[in-house]
């Protein structure tokens, strides 16, 4: 609503479907993000939303067995078709539900990214590892030690390592699974209003089981069921006492069997 | 398989037979405890065994004042059956064993690891299965067939294509030590690899990272200490193997000067002059002392390997 240009389409998913071998798990689903908003997706355990993201990204290429059909595009390119597929991961920046601290420096694990894209000036390395570090609310905690191992991180602290990760290739898109299971509530909320300052520059998927934070934050929330779209609409009908899906509403005030 | 009778008087016969077998079950357990107990205690026994009677052998010739322990190690000149001036010195044999070595890690680290990097990052399912295969029977060929290819087809081979006036030499050796230890570097350091757990691959290529750069930047990071492990065991292996190092070598007490000079190793020493030393005589008991050398050597590299290996599993 605050967006003006927020019709055009940054991601677009037509009828895809997704498979583990012989289950199916997405079963042809469509829906597009518009760019530059927050869209919220919500939806039981086994509902297919971290296997979404990661046909968004392409890193369901790594799990043997999978066959994904329909199509996705960004900025009105078949992801599957990209020439530079590495470009397009760079493009997307994923926090994934469970914190993977690297085992490697936390300055390296910031660095990766943008070393691997090519940049290899120290000073802009630092800046973007001081820069990314801040976003994700845990500068503070470790500027005294950026040299020692990111596995030694507690677990909220990792977890906020991989959104500072996540943010370090300067995405466009920036996918959130369940980032804040492992983080303090004070700490969700100084990342929220982080999510809010970034809006501005990119386009932001939050999956979440808090449904409360989509409504916090989500221009538009999905609800995701057994790998089906039940309801995509504004947050505020999704959240209101009438939204089109009765199912909707029995989820959100959580008597959802 | 259904047993009707077995309704009625099931209770109270179950309630003994549950009681009987505990009681089995417990002295069961006290043999099998003290039986494994014995097991691993006989691991350290017989090792002590080997190093004593090793050190017991070799220990008259260290109170013996014509002999030079200074000497023995620093003195390249070995004429144990001279008439006149009989000289122990095992230099040169030290330097064969270690250029032997050398030569054979040169070749087989980055042949091993590489292996390990393709068949754990790099190959499909089936290849990968094919080649552990393979590398497993590569494991199984008898160190003499080793010494035998290098006596005949190897050293035909750099005869050949070197022009060297002798195939059997330490180039020779090299690298039918480096074809013994690549299967025990890859199948170890792909285990290294393996043990990285896929949500680091899955996380880095997320970031748009390239299967080389995640190698590179994450994987050998994370597995260095396995990978090390790999290396130093192999070495092991290069110090301690002797019969295809014998055939391959071309047997000359010689400290080497290039890699197609012919070379001696201690353990091809002992192996080849053991038979004709009269029990008990010096160069018997100098020959044990070459052991208790060896024995050393190994003992350090597996120290060094095992206690790497420590780091990891602490991790
Ligand atoms: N690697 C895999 N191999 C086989 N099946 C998988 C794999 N990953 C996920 N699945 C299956 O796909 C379905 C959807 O899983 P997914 O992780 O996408 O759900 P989710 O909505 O993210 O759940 P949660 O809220 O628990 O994270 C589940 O039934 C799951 O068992
Ligand atoms: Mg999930």
């Amino acid at each position: 609503m605050v967006n003006v240009p927020a019709i055009e389409k940054h991601i677009e998913v037509t009828g895809l479907r997704l498979s583990y071998g012989m289950k199916e798990v997405l079963h042809g689903i469509s829906f597009d993000i518009r760019r530059h908003e927050i869209l919220g997706v919500i939806g039981p355990a086994q509902s297919g939303k971290t296997s979404l993201l990661r046909c968004i990204n392409r890193t369901i290429e790594f799990t043997p067995g999978t066959h994904v059909s329909g199509t996705i595009t960004v900025d009105g390119e078949d992801v599957r078709k990209v020439r530079d597929v590495y470009a397009l991961r760079r493009k997307i920046g994923m926090v994934a539900p469970l914190p993977v601290g690297l085992p490697l420096s936390i300055r390296e694990n910031v660095a990766l990214a943008p070393r691997s894209a090519g940049l290899t000036r120290k000073g802009d390395l630092d800046a973007i590892v001081e820069q990314c570090l801040r976003q994700a609310a845990l500068w503070d905690e470790v500027k005294d030690r950026l040299d020692s191992l990111g596995t030694k991180l507690s677990g909220g602290q990792q977890q906020r390592l991989t959104i500072a990760r996540a943010l370090s290739h300067q995405p466009e898109i920036l996918c959130l699974d369940e980032f804040s299971i492992a983080i303090d509530p004070v700490t969700t909320m100084r990342i929220e209003e982080v999510l809010k300052e970034l809006r501005h520059h990119m386009t932001i998927i939050l999956v979440t089981n808090l449904t409360q934070q989509a409504r916090r934050l989500a221009d538009r929330t999905m609800f995701l069921w057994k790998g089906e779209i039940v309801e995509l609409d504004t947050t505020d009908v999704i959240f209101s006492a009438k939204p089109t899906d009765p199912r909707t509403r029995d989820y959100v005030e959580g008597v959802f069997g | 398989m259904t047993e009707p009778n077995s309704a009625t008087p099931a209770p109270p016969a179950f309630a003994v037979r549950a009681a009987k077998r505990a009681a089995w079950a417990v002295v069961g357990e006290k043999i099998l405890e003290a039986l494994v107990y014995l097991c691993g205690f006989s691991a350290i026994v017989f090792v002590l065994g080997i190093f004593l009677f090793v050190f017991k052998e070799a220990f008259p010739i260290l109170a013996n004042d014509n002999f030079s322990l200074t000497q023995f190690l620093f003195s390249p000149e070995w004429y144990p059956t001279s008439e006149v001036n009989k000289r122990y010195g095992v230099f040169a044999m030290i330097a064969g064993t270690c250029s032997v070595t050398v030569l054979a890690m040169v070749i087989a680290v980055p042949f091993g690891l590489g292996a390990a990097i393709y068949i754990s990052e790099f190959c499909g399912h089936k290849t990968r299965e094919i080649l552990k295969i393979v590398i497993e029977f590569l494991a199984a060929v008898p160190s003499v067939v080793w010494g035998f290819i290098g006596l005949t087809v190897m050293s035909r081979l750099i005869v050949q294509y070197t022009g060297a006036p002798v195939g059997v030499n330490m180039l020779n050796g090299g690298i039918i030590l480096a074809l013994m230890c690549v299967p025990i570097i890859v199948s170890i350091s792909e285990d290294a690899l393996k043990a990285v757990p896929d949500s680091y691959r899955e996380a880095a290529i997320a970031l748009g990272v390239t299967r080389w750069q995640l190698v590179w930047r994450v994987l050998l990071p994370a597995a260095k200490n396995g990978l090390l492990a790999a290396v130093l065991l192999g070495v092991g292996r290069g110090v301690g193997e002797t019969m295809a190092v014998l055939m391959a070598t071309g047997h000359a007490v010689h400290i080497p000067n290039s890699v197609f000079d012919s070379v001696r190793t201690l353990t091809a020493n002992i192996a080849s002059e053991l038979g004709e030393a009269p029990a008990g005589s010096d160069h018997y008991r100098v020959l044990f002392l070459i052991g208790v050398l060896l024995f050393t050597l190994t003992f350090a590299v597996n120290l060094i390997a095992d206690t790497i290996v420590r780091g990891i599993r602490r991790k």
